[in-house]
């Protein structure tokens, strides 16, 4: 059939059951993306003959004969005059850096274009087929109505610092113009194809594969199951040191200890003789008994996740106190039981955070083959690409200098590509068959077979004096891990660190246990724990402060660390975390100074009830025990700078900000900076871009790289014109010395001159983010409203206001999410119920208020050029700030997200026998 | 998605190439479910968008809608002034979970035929005392209502081979005066409970609950009843067994909701100011 794309006739023979999205794909047009396949994302947005549709739902053979515009073709729809111009609505998301990450951003600039002057009155309407995980919709809704925040006009040039300034994004360009290349928008020559046939039993030992039939079938390659792989065991969490995490997992293992499982590989000249394949596959199952609850799973005759006896031969597993603790801590400082005794009111209750899901739109997935001399190449969708590297080569007995990891622009990550989830099977497929191989999951896939934030359960008891000062804390913590360990220990001891070091008490318990189950396995997510305990704890306080009678504000001044205090969560270990700087009160002084600027609450009847509620956080800008980074920045032929950093870019801005970093050194502009990311053919070593320092320790590396450049040209300089290096200075256009200006050019022309920066993520300082809502709660339906929403963060010197300010509204709506909305929900019999956007709702436009974000003005000694961390820890006060506000409308304390209207409709409503009313856990003394 | 078991697309002009139905087949309209979840044992969709038929006819006897009329037609359709359920048309559209570029391709006839509870064309319809006329195997038509053809959640009266070619909307049905309440989970999520109340010039009144239950129910009464004999309506026509049970909303919930709902269209039919909490945010009509 013909069709015709972007003004042009293409010939295409679409399959019988094809989609349109995966049509224009195969025909190069890779800004036609894919985030859900299933019509809820809208990032496959196209016009078709002029009215914007979901390609994933549009049969390929309707586009006969019809006029097809994607984001590739959409500037060329509009007539500016101008060669090489954008729509007018790709300027707008320039010009508001609408993206973070840009994956949905084709769709939503096509949907956007197409909008009337109505519908751009009722976003949360006109959006409602977009999705956006990243950006909080702010910066789209501005994009929409025209307003700019990037500074784009005149050049910045030296000697003004680009640093502290809203400069755009690099990749701007290329994500609204549908250029970027994400993992999978290549085209590679004789590509196969692989799928995956997953488990259906939570728990089973598989008894055999036939594979016969499928062999037979047209177009299968090569089908793998564990008799296929490597006999290691090996941890899909990564973090520098392997060991961190349990090694418990196998490429493919004969035991299936989730429904989602990887059971067995089939690789094939298409995705639909994949498919076919492993439906034709015949695996016998000897299904055993599972346990699902976190709590159960600690009994004494649980069913065993990890059975000794499955892996005979083996090291034995280290020793816990029962085979499915996958992870414990404790500590006590000072007497609790004394603390309490001192108490004039304790509170204790129980509160439990839910299972949610990352929902990055770009699903996992890597492409891989062998280079021209024979390496291993594996193009992933990672936030850790060296980590990645080395588990590749050291489960297939590699030297690392024969695998290469390399990212495209990542769509998203929120900690869930800090796995290796995907690679393994691909690498394997490409070193059994020699061919490249792709495997890109799909939506269902990602929620069924990928990670989730830990589900935990946090008993918090906390006793205070009348003057509000804290006696003691005490946390008891059950987190469920899933089927496998990743992140089991990491999560729990971060999710009990941060929370209660924060405060000064003299009197501190923590006991955590991570516990395994067959479910699907939990891993890292943005707060890494604290997002969890942080609800506890921040509700438990907010208890406390109401039956002092005091305000909540205040109880936190009295109560919070200062500079100079111990940073103690609940051992007196020494630590490298210090007070880089501090701006904790800054933070609770603007956030209480916004409230007390509030108008009145405008509610449409007396049915909703209002109420105002705070909650705050501290975390450490770097996680512990050594985070590396390596950069490397060179002055190359005709004076253009070129900076190589390993830390990926998946929509955290740090291209950004390492672009300001280094021009800022350099005297130059942005600009004027290549950079070249996310590559172990770029740099030595990176650990990675999680526990947000793409800034603080990617950045300090590119810092100390561009210093130690700065320096060399100045004395390249002065080797040529005369006078002391010291007298040299950098200027955009070359270096100024006493014996006159010499360009970048002239000092390059004798080769590339290179320096190589390193961090190694010590000492660590802390950051801060206090969360203010105003909500109405419907006293009948539970409907829950956020009228006003406000978070101040202590980011130390903020490098680029407007990107930071993304951040942080980007991690309130994923919380908001969180605490609001999403649940991935596990049956009775351990199947994942949701496995659609449809079915878990992330955010949408309508979903996510404004929120006011307000910056501490504060100077980091240790984060490079005064910054700290900001991409994790937006996340962490929310959901508390929720509850407390709910809890000030409707005199209900609600001890578990999400506050759903159908959860928590009866309590509020007082229908409900076990109506949670105030103060019922609470002790008075 | 791409539907890889399919193999073939079936292309009918006219009504008797229908009958080539096979195990494995699938009437496609706008495709926009089909589409959108894995269909393993689909071998052939069928393709209806060239049988020709109009997507709607206004009649004297009132509206009749082609199973394969868009939403986004529906929603431009302008009706004839006298009837004043028109304005019901447009919330209904505004109901679908889908977004305006779903209504450019999803279908009045697939939405009623997928039979999701919360199918915003299935309360309208249900509402306005729609008729579903079918087309059966032998060349004959088959009528029921609309409250009849829907049996459960993604269970319809359709036998094998049968399909769905139109909607009849009685003017009778059109000429009442209507009322609309919505409710989800999310601002603008799936409906957990979506009520119409109509109201004839004779006063009487009907309820139709959707969403909220599995199968739409409907209600009937000689006038505008009081709140205690609306509640014991609804209580007695709507066995607990009956509510949706999905991560769109507990069963409790949309029975609790149910309740509510009516009762709000009750109370905006009997003429108070509706103040009492049915003046949602952002203008629409929640609790």
């Amino acid at each position: 059939m013909i069709l015709t794309v972007n003004g042009k006739a293409h010939e295409a023979e679409p399959r019988a059951g094809q989609c349109l999205r995966t049509l224009l794909r195969e025909l190069g047009f890779y800004g036609v993306k894919k985030g859900c396949d299933a019509g809820d994302c809208g990032a496959c947005t196209i016009h078709l003959d002029g009215e914007p549709v979901h390609s994933c739902l549009m049969p390929a053979f309707r586009a006969e004969g019809r006029a097809v515009t994607t984001i590739e073709g959409l500037a060329a729809t509009h007539d500016s005059g101008f060669p090489d111009h954008l729509h007018p609505m790709q300027d707008a998301f320039l010009a508001a850096q609408g993206f973070q990450c840009g994956f949905c951003t084709p769709g939503m600039i096509m949907t956007a274009a197409a909008l009337d002057q109505g519908q751009k009155q009722d976003l949360a309407t006109a959006l409602k087929g977009n999705l956006c995980r990243c950006t909080g919709y702010r910066a789209i809704a501005d994009a929409v109505a025209g307003v700019a925040h990037a500074e784009t006009g005149a050049p910045i040039d030296a000697p003004v610092d680009p640093c502290g300034r809203n400069l755009p994004a690099p990749a701007g360009p290329g994500v609204v113009s549908g250029a970027a290349r994400y993992t999978f928008d290549l085209a590679v020559d004789g590509l196969l194809h692989m799928k995956v046939l997953r488990s259906p039993h939570p728990h089973a030992r598989i008894v055999g594969i036939d594979r016969t039939a499928t062999l037979a079938m047209p177009g299968i390659v090569a089908v793998f199951t564990h008799e296929d792989v490597p006999q290691k065991r090996f941890s899909t969490g990564r973090h520098e040191d392997p060991l961190d995490d349990a090694l418990d997992t196998m490429v493919l293992d004969p035991v299936v200890r989730f429904v989602g499982q990887r059971v067995a590989a089939v690789v094939a000249v298409s995705e639909a003789a994949a498919e076919a394949g492993c439906a034709a596959l015949v695996v016998t199952y000897a299904v055993r008994d599972a346990v699902f609850d976190p709590e159960a799973a600690l009994r004494p005759n649980a069913p065993l996740v990890h059975d000794g006896s499955d892996r005979a031969g083996d090291d034995a597993p280290p020793l816990h106190a029962h085979p499915n603790l996958a992870g414990e801590v404790h500590g006590e400082i000072g007497d609790v039981a004394a603390g309490f005794a001192q108490a004039d009111l304790i509170h204790e209750g129980v509160y439990v955070s839910q299972r949610v899901q990352h929902a990055h739109l770009e699903t996992h997935g890597a492409v891989g083959w062998r280079d021209e001399v024979g390496r291993l190449v594996i193009r992933s969708s990672t936030q850790t690409p060296f980590l990645t590297r080395d588990a590749l080569a050291s489960l297939f007995d590699l030297p690392k200098t024969e695998v290469r990891v390399v990212c495209g622009r990542v769509g998203g990550g929120f900690g869930g590509k800090q796995e290796m989830l995907t690679e393994d099977l691909v690498a394997l497929a490409v070193l059994a068959t020699g061919r490249p191989v792709k495997w890109e999951t799909t939506r269902q896939e990602q929620f069924v077979g990928a990670t989730t934030r830990h589900p935990m359960r946090v008993r918090v008891k906390v006793g205070a004096r009348k003057d509000g000062t804290l006696t003691a804390i005490a946390l008891h913590v059950v987190s469920n891990t899933g089927a496998y360990g990743n992140h089991a220990g990491g999560v729990i001891h971060h999710g009990c660190n941060e929370v209660l070091g924060v405060y000064r008490c003299p009197n501190k318990r923590v006991d955590g246990y991570a516990a395994y189950t067959h479910t699907v396995p939990s891993g890292a997510f943005r707060g890494y724990g604290l997002s969890q305990t942080v609800f506890a704890v921040e509700s438990a306080l907010d208890e406390l402060a109401r039956g002092l009678g005091l305000d909540p504000f205040a109880l936190r001044r009295r109560n919070v660390v200062q500079p100079g205090d111990p940073m103690v969560s609940n051992s007196l270990e020494p630590h490298d975390v210090e007070y880089g700087s501090y701006g904790l009160d800054q933070c609770l002084d603007l956030v209480e100074d916004w409230f007390a600027d509030l108008p009145p609450p405008t509610l449409p009847s007396a049915e909703w009830l209002p109420g105002s509620g705070m909650a705050m956080a501290m975390i450490d800008t770097i996680p512990p025990r050594g985070h590396f980074a390596e950069a490397r920045i060179a002055l190359c032929e005709g004076g253009r700078y070129e900076l190589s950093v390993g830390t990926a870019e998946f929509g955290n801005g740090t291209t950004t900000v390492h672009g300001q970093i280094a021009a800022s050194i350099l005297g130059t502009r942005p600009d004027r900076i290549v950079i070249r990311q996310a590559d172990t053919d770029a740099v030595g070593h990176d650990t990675g871009a999680y526990g947000s320092t793409g800034t603080v320790v990617a950045g300090q590396a590119t810092l100390n790289a561009a210093t130690a450049l700065a320096n060399a040209l100045r004395h390249a300089a002065a080797a040529v014109k005369g006078g002391e290096p010291s007298e040299c200075r950098l200027g955009p256009d070359g270096v100024a010395t006493p014996g006159g200006l010499i360009s970048l050019a002239e000092i390059a022309a004798g080769g590339p001159i290179a320096r190589i920066g390193r961090a190694d993520g010590t000492p660590r300082s802390v950051a801060f983010n206090v969360q203010g809502f105003r909500v109405g709660v419907h006293r009948s339906s539970g409907e829950i409203r956020i009228l006003d929403s406000v978070q101040a963060a202590d980011a130390g010197r903020v490098i680029n206001p407007m990107q930071c300010r993304g951040q942080i509204e980007g991690g309130v709506a994923q919380a908001i999410g969180a605490a609001l909305y999403e649940d991935v929900r596990i049956d009775e019999g351990g199947n994942v119920v949701t496995q659609t956007f449809r079915s878990y709702h992330i955010p949408a436009f309508a979903d996510v208020p404004r929120t006011t974000v307000l910056f501490a003005q504060t100077y980091d000694r240790i984060g490079p050029l005064g910054a700290k961390s900001m991409s994790e820890s937006p996340f962490n006060p929310v959901a508390a700030a929720l509850a407390n506000a709910i809890r000030d409308a409707t005199g209900v304390r609600f001890h578990a997200t999400p506050f759903a209207p159908d959860r928590i409709y009866k309590a509020i409503a007082g229908l409900s026998a076990e109506t949670e009313r105030p103060n019922a856990d609470d002790v008075p003394r | 998605m791409d539907l890889n078991s399919v193999a073939a697309i079936v292309v009918p002009r006219e009504r008797d190439d229908l009958r080539k139905w096979e195990p494995g087949d699938a009437w496609l309209a706008g495709g926009t479910w089909l589409f959108s979840e894995p269909q393993p044992a689909l071998r052939r969709l069928v393709d209806l968008s060239r049988l020709g038929w109009p997507p709607y006819q206004i009649t004297d006897d009132g509206l009749v809608v082609g199973a394969t009329c868009t939403i986004a037609e529906l929603d431009r359709l302008e009706l004839p002034g006298a009837w004043i359920a028109a304005p019901l048309v447009g919330q209904c559209c505004r109901a679908l979970l889908g977004s305006f570029k779903i209504w450019n391709m999803a279908t009045v006839g697939g939405n009623i035929c997928l039979a999701l509870p919360a199918g915003p064309m299935i309360s309208l319809a249900a509402a306005l005392d729609a008729t579903c006329v079918l087309w059966t195997p032998d060349g004959a038509e088959r009528r029921m209502a609309v409250v009849d053809f829907v049996l459960g959640s993604q269970q319809t009266a359709l036998a094998p081979c049968e399909i769905l070619r139109c909607i009849d909307l009685p003017v009778a049905g059109l000429r009442r005066r209507t009322a609309f309440r919505q409710i989800s989970l999310s601002p603008n999520g799936r409906s957990g409970a979506l009520l119409i109340g109509t109201l004839d010039a004779a006063g009487a009144f009907i309820l139709t609950v959707t969403a909220s239950t599995r199968r739409p129910r409907q209600m009937s009464f000689p006038n505008l009843p009081d709140a205690a004999t609306l509640h014991a309506a609804i209580a007695r026509g709507i066995p607990d067994t009956l509510y949706h049970d999905d991560v769109h909303g507990a069963p409790d919930w949309r029975r609790h909701m149910t309740f509510l709902l009516a009762e709000e269209i009750r109370s905006e039919f009997q003429g108070r100011a509706a103040v009492d909490g049915n003046a949602g945010f952002d203008g629409s009509a929640s609790a």
